[in-house]
């Protein structure tokens, strides 16, 4: 790696290191049940809100009632955003003019940023107005990514209970999720990007002649405040089709060290919150050290791939070595303020994180280059994943991981005291299930599918990763586009929306029925005989496991796609 | 603890105590070598040739489909051993077909079905072996019924119902199950416990219990029955080495969801694979056969513990068999690896049993010889343990022995009243006793009690110890310190048991001081002095209610709802029936120490199993080098990078890869049937081991296997 990539690397790591323990003991307190910092501003709030909506913020739900809840609530934000863009075109804050959007395209991205997939099949700054881009899209951004966080925070709950029947409120968790954690970091940090450049307004394009004489559209809206959510709550739909490349939603690599914090401070975090609630934070630890290992691993070698040459390129006028004027590397698709390392750094993070979002041309990363971004959604996002989504996500994969090397301690396999038996086994066996087989049975028709081949752009090997891509990334809710794969037809439009929502739902169900299932168990104290799931072993444990289920069953395909690509070139 | 047992086990203590002794780190298979030693039952060998030859017939009776499904990984091999086998008659028809090849993985993948068969044959042989000596005792005997009337009638064992009274006299088999109602009798249990010396039945109390099948060698008891034709003990023993009843344990039901559950997952991706191959223009001449697809997919799912999982759990429970010890289910067995709890009685499994004579304390201004002298004395008539551990103390370390007790002396046996014992002279007359007792006898003679005996008495009480003053005369000469000697061995197995995280309570009848002094000298964890059986309940329901799994032993009838209470009971086969009724397992050497090694049996099981599992997944590894470049190699020439092994050729690569998969299973079946080897250490040592022997070389031994088997087959110049 060059001395750019490991400068970012390590200034990243140390803004972490201070963010983690801060922002995870902040979330502790404020889904712990205790007194909370900020109680005077926020409570009040709060009981207003409940007020309005009838919640009993006492009333404690069973794992049913609260998976119920979930669904329903995205159930019917899925309805109203497909009804919102579906109707733009008469609302007001439309300065362009937009038309409504068509229906399989509307449903799409309903679903889409309902369940913070944030898979976009059009170009945001000539789609979406800014009321729907504002009232819509943003919202879903918020709340999307506090239903991920109300699911781990149910999750936990049913680790940590004894002989409860009961994991929390999901109404009282998704309000004190957006009210008290993402609104005013949003809040900040949407200010403090504005302060480096971003934009915020609510114009439309603005016409203007540039200095050779021709005119260009700039377009405009309210940016920098739908960057900072979408970074946040890991959802990664851009304002502009550029996305996080784009100068006005990342213009300098100040914004891109900030914006790659931004997707990465909560899933962090998270791990330490869980420790704290658990009441011993190796068990926190343990997890963030397994995540941590996973994201610096792919990271590294993005950016140490990215910074070499492309050997396709050996021998031409093109210069791939270091220079005064050019940082060297495999430039294509990239920007050059951002470069290999700038680049590698977004392209890992944002597909570890499940946000999606992309600050360079994936499909142009070297074969390896970009196969990474790609297993690390395989990977089932837990690199450290999705706010919400990464922890529950390495909690199943504990879970797991418990079972398969538990037993050789020689006793019943435990996690957190929680005896894992036939019921959880059969939970985690299907919540591994859900996404190889969308992945799998999507991409295996569409290879396969005339209309779906036509759109491929780039044949052979190539060509199968940007599928496998496309429904890898909508199935694990990532929402990255690897481009090159026109996802704007029926095809892609209706069977990516089915991806999402089964990679969704499918594994929500299954982690809210583990809480409740561990919730109502026993706990087993710990011993010198227990299994240790709080230390570095336990870690090492975890990665394989991860690497190992996810490895195994993806290795055919990433050797049709991506290997073989690399070692034909 | 009842007075029969405590005698029992202490016969058996010095034996107990080498096997026990020096055990840092022993593996359970030794110590079953020397319990196997003891009894004077033949050890099977892991795999004896009486076993193998009917495995064999039975690995092929347990191909039938309807038996096989039980065991999801192994059912898919077999249906795709039947696809694989119409390919090849396909092939051998077809121009242009390579029935060599078909036949060849078709040939392995049966072979693959048959080993799992074998296994788990193998291992359910050794139950059977055991199940037809049984069987040679229960055959049909005569029985002598009294009527009510108290009329004698013949009739056979197999029509007597419960509440029946039989005769049973010197020479005859005991026909069923029940409680001895009159009289005493000798009974040989050898059928039963493989152990030869007889033991003593009688009426009333908790050795009234007798099993059928066994034999009374002196003296006639009357027996009133206490099974039903078919469900005596022999039976259910039978039935249980047997494993007829053998049900899925909870762990081995998770295991086989998620080898299912894995399975589905590489059925996918292997399903999956053809239409990214034709895309990636594998058609036509290049297209995949559907013989590699398939056996890429049985060399991808969980074969290795998918054929090893039951002959797994059918081997724990014949090592207990092994060991004496009957589980009346696999959950039992299961259970006890998890226990973190274990209720010790202390007299008979901690302690030998009996209080014996450690120290002669003389009082100030006697001499130690003359203490010892009397103590001698005093005891030599006394025909209690105590009695003679005295007189063995005075004359193994004291060296009295000069004096012989005078003519004409008589002895003055113990009894509750006086709660003294000696013998008078014609001169004098000496006691030993309580210290209130003599105390009060050195007074009515105008005696003084000597300065300090007081302070010895209170320290030896202070230790655990039961101080008995010796008098001669009217002189208190000294104090012989009794105490409870804990098994040789007994610290350090505590030490493991404190090792792998499991708490161990000493129960006892004893007041807290003494039961404090001995639990801190034994090394447990815990004790609960002066129990009744209902503290007993109460602890395992505290103990339960904290998340904690608990074992216990017991014999007697009020043992029995604490054994049913526990997670893992214990029951002496010496004991009654409702005790043997209530818990989960009968130790038919009724050797209460044994539960230790119960629960490390139960652990080493789920050791096993996780081993197993974690080393067939890490397998998959070198699977896949194997066979993805071969399968692709003729689209993508490049993939040969990914030949690691660097294979001779696609089909020698496949090949080999299934032939490996087979031929592991056979390797781990002595493995599986032993068990992983078991150390007491805590749970993170033995993770950290277990994982890099089976985690990493799950990973690397394929590698070697497949390359190994590459080389051959290149030889046979089968590629």
């Amino acid at each position: 790696m060059s001395l750019g990539s490991w400068v970012q690397l390590t200034v990243l790591v140390a803004m972490l290191a201070v963010s983690t323990p801060l922002l995870g003991t902040y979330m502790a307190k404020v889904f712990g049940g205790v007194k909370a910092p900020g109680d005077r501003v926020f409570a009040p709030i709060e009981r207003g809100i409940y007020r309005l909506c009838g919640i009993d913020p006492e009333g404690e739900q069973r794992w049913r009632a609260y998976a119920t809840s979930v669904v329903a609530f995205s159930a019917v934000c899925v309805l109203g955003l497909f009804l919102l863009q579906r109707v733009q075109a008469w609302l007001p804050l439309n300065p362009d003019d937009l038309p409504n959007v068509p229906s399989f395209l509307a449903f799409n991205t309903a679903v889409s940023f309902v369940t913070n997939t944030n898979w976009q099949n059009y170009s945001g700054e000539s789609t979406m107005t800014h009321l729907t881009q504002m009232a819509g899209l943003a919202v879903q951004n918020f709340v999307s990514a506090a239903v991920g966080i109300a699911v781990a925070v149910a999750l936990v709950r049913g680790l940590t209970r004894r002989r409860a029947g009961t994991i929390g409120n999901f109404w009282v968790d998704l309000t004190r999720a957006t009210l008290r954690l993402l609104v005013p970091i949003a809040l900040v940090g949407a200010l403090t990007l504005v302060g480096l450049g971003l934009i915020q307004n609510f114009s439309g394009f603005t016409e203007v002649a540039t200095v050779e004489g021709a005119t260009q559209q700039i377009p405009g809206g309210p940016v920098a405040s739908q960057e900072v959510i979408k970074l946040l709550g890991t959802n990664g739909g851009g304002f502009f089709n550029g996305n996080s490349s784009h100068p006005f939603e990342n213009p300098n690599p100040t914004t891109n060290i900030l914006e790659i914090w931004l997707m990465l401070c909560i899933p962090f975090a998270l791990t330490w919150t869980y420790g704290r609630l658990a009441g011993d934070l190796r068990q926190g630890l343990a997890v963030l050290g397994a995540m941590v290992v996973l994201w610096v691993s792919a990271a590294g070698l993005t950016m140490w791939m990215e910074g070499r040459s492309n050997p396709r390129l050996e021998g031409t006028a093109v210069t791939q070595v270091r220079t005064d004027t050019a940082t060297g590397g495999n430039m294509e698709g990239k920007e050059s303020r951002f470069g290999p390392p700038g680049s590698g750094l977004f392209a890992t993070t944002a597909t570890g994180t499940s946000t999606g979002a992309v600050n360079a041309m994936h499909d142009s990363f070297t074969p390896l280059g970009g196969m990474v971004p790609l297993v690390n959604m395989m990977l089932g996002e837990v690199s450290p994943g999705g706010v919400g989504s990464g922890l529950y996500g390495m909690l199943v994969f504990a879970i797991l991981a418990v079972f398969v090397a538990g037993l050789m301690v020689g006793r019943t396999p435990e996690y957190l005291g929680k005896k894992i038996e036939a019921g959880e086994v059969k939970l985690v066996v299907l919540y591994i299930l859900i996404v190889p087989v969308v992945v799998l049975v999507f991409a295996g028709i569409s290879v396969l599918l005339g209309t779906a081949r036509a759109s491929i752009l780039n044949p052979g090997p190539h060509g199968l990763s940007e599928v496998v891509y496309a429904y890898t990334s909508a199935a694990n809710n990532n929402g990255s586009a690897f481009a090159g794969l026109t996802g704007g037809t029926d095809w892609y439009n209706i069977t990516l929306g089915l991806a999402m929502l089964f990679g969704r739902f499918l594994l929500i169900v299954p982690v809210l029925a583990i809480a409740g299932a561990v919730a109502q168990k026993n706990h087993t104290p710990m011993s010198l005989g227990t299994f240790p799931t709080g230390t570095p072993t336990f870690t090492g444990l975890l990665v394989a496991i991860v690497l190992i289920v996810v490895g195994l069953t993806y290795i055919p395909v990433l050797a049709l796609g991506p290997i073989v690509e690399s070692l034909v070139a | 603890m009842t007075e029969q047992t405590a005698q029992n086990t202490q016969d058996q203590g010095p034996e107990t105590g080498p096997g026990g002794a020096s055990r840092e780190g022993t593996a359970i298979g030794e110590r079953a070598a020397v319990h196997a030693q003891r009894t004077g039952r033949q050890r099977r060998a892991i795999l004896d040739p009486e076993i193998l030859w009917p495995a064999v017939t039975d690995s092929f009776r347990k191909l039938k489909p309807t038996t096989l499904i039980a065991n999801p990984v192994i059912f898919i091999v077999e249906v795709v051993s039947v696809v694989t086998t119409l390919l090849f008659v396909r092939d051998v028809f077809l121009v242009g077909g390579d029935p060599l090849f078909v036949g060849l993985v078709s040939f392995w993948l049966w072979f693959t079905v048959l080993f799992a068969n074998f296994a788990e044959a193998v291992a359910e042989g050794r139950g059977k072996a055991q199940a037809d000596t049984l069987r040679a005792t229960r055959k049909q005997t005569t029985a002598t019924r009294r009527l009510p009337d108290g009329t004698l009638e013949q009739t056979t064992s197999t029509a007597l119902e419960v509440g029946d009274v039989v005769v049973v006299a010197a020479g005859e088999v005991i026909p069923s199950d029940g409680d001895v109602i009159e009289g005493i009798a000798s009974v040989d249990e050898s059928a039963i416990t493989g152990e030869s010396a007889p033991v003593i039945r009688e009426a009333g109390g908790d050795r009234s219990a007798v099993t059928g099948g066994t034999r009374v060698l002196s003296d006639a008891i009357v027996v009133q029955i206490s099974a039903r034709p078919g469900e005596t003990f022999l039976d259910r023993m039978i039935a249980l080495v047997e494993g007829a009843e053998r049900q899925k344990t909870p762990n081995e039901l998770a295991l086989t969801i998620l080898l299912s559950g894995l399975t589905l997952i590489f059925l996918l991706a292997t399903a999956t694979l053809q239409p990214f191959a034709i895309y990636s223009g594998a058609t036509g001449d290049k297209v995949i056969s559907l013989t590699i697809l398939l056996a890429l997919l049985v060399c991808l799912i969980p074969t290795t513990i998918g054929g090893l999982l039951s002959a797994i759990g059918i081997a724990g429970m014949d090592r207990l068999v092994q060991r004496n010890v009957l589980a009346m289910s696999g959950r039992a067995v299961e259970a006890a690896g998890d226990v973190s709890t274990l209720l010790l009685d202390k007299t008979g499994t901690i302690t030998y049993g009996n209080r014996q004579a450690v120290e002669l304390i003389p009082m100030y201004g006697i001499s130690v010889e003359r203490l010892a002298e009397v103590a001698r004395m005093s005891s030599l008539a006394d025909e209690t343990p105590e009695g003679k551990s005295i007189v063995a103390l005075a004359e193994g370390v004291y060296g009295a022995r000069s004096q012989e007790v005078p003519e004409g002396s008589e002895f003055i046996p113990f009894s509750a009243q006086t709660r003294m014992s000696g013998v008078d002279f014609d001169a004098s007359s000496i006691r030993k006793g309580a210290a209130d007792s003599v105390r009060q006898w050195i007074d009515e003679q105008g005696g003084e009690i000597p300065a300090g005996m007081d302070q010895t008495i209170d320290s030896i009480a202070r230790d655990g110890g039961t101080p008995l003053v010796v008098a001669e005369g009217r002189e208190v000469l000294g104090v012989v310190h009794l105490k409870d000697v804990i098994k040789e061995g007994m610290v350090e197995r505590f030490g493991e048991l404190r090792a792998m995280g499991i708490r161990t309570v000493m129960i006892t009848g004893d007041n807290p001081v003494t039961a404090s002094a001995i639990a801190e000298e034994a090394g447990v964890d815990d004790y609960l002095a002066e129990a009744t059986p209902e503290d007993k309940m109460r602890l395992i329901r505290r103990e339960q209610e904290g998340g904690k799994l608990v074992a216990m032993t017991g014999d007697g009838t009020n043992d029995a709802p604490a054994l049913a209470q526990a997670d893992v009971g214990v029951a002496m086969n010496s004991g009654t029936q409702a005790a043997k009724e209530a818990a989960n397992m009968v130790d038919l050497d009724s050797d209460p120490t044994k539960l230790i090694d119960v629960v490390e049996i139960g652990k080493q099981m789920l050791m096993t199993r996780g081993s197993l599992t974690t080393f067939s997944i890490a397998n998959d590894i070198a699977k896949y080098f194997a066979i993805i470049p071969a399968m692709f190699v003729g689209v993508f020439p490049a993939l040969d990078a990914l030949n690691l092994m660097r294979l001779e050729s696609p089909v020698s690569a496949i090949l080999s890869a299934v032939v490996f998969n087979a031929l592991v299973i056979i390797l781990l079946i002595p493995l599986a049937l032993r068990g992983v080897s078991f150390r007491a250490l805590p749970a993170a040592q033995v993770l950290r081991r277990n994982l890099f022997v089976y985690g990493i070389g799950g990973i690397v031994a394929p590698f070697i296997g497949i390359k190994l088997i590459d080389v051959v087959i290149t030889a046979l110049g089968i590629s």
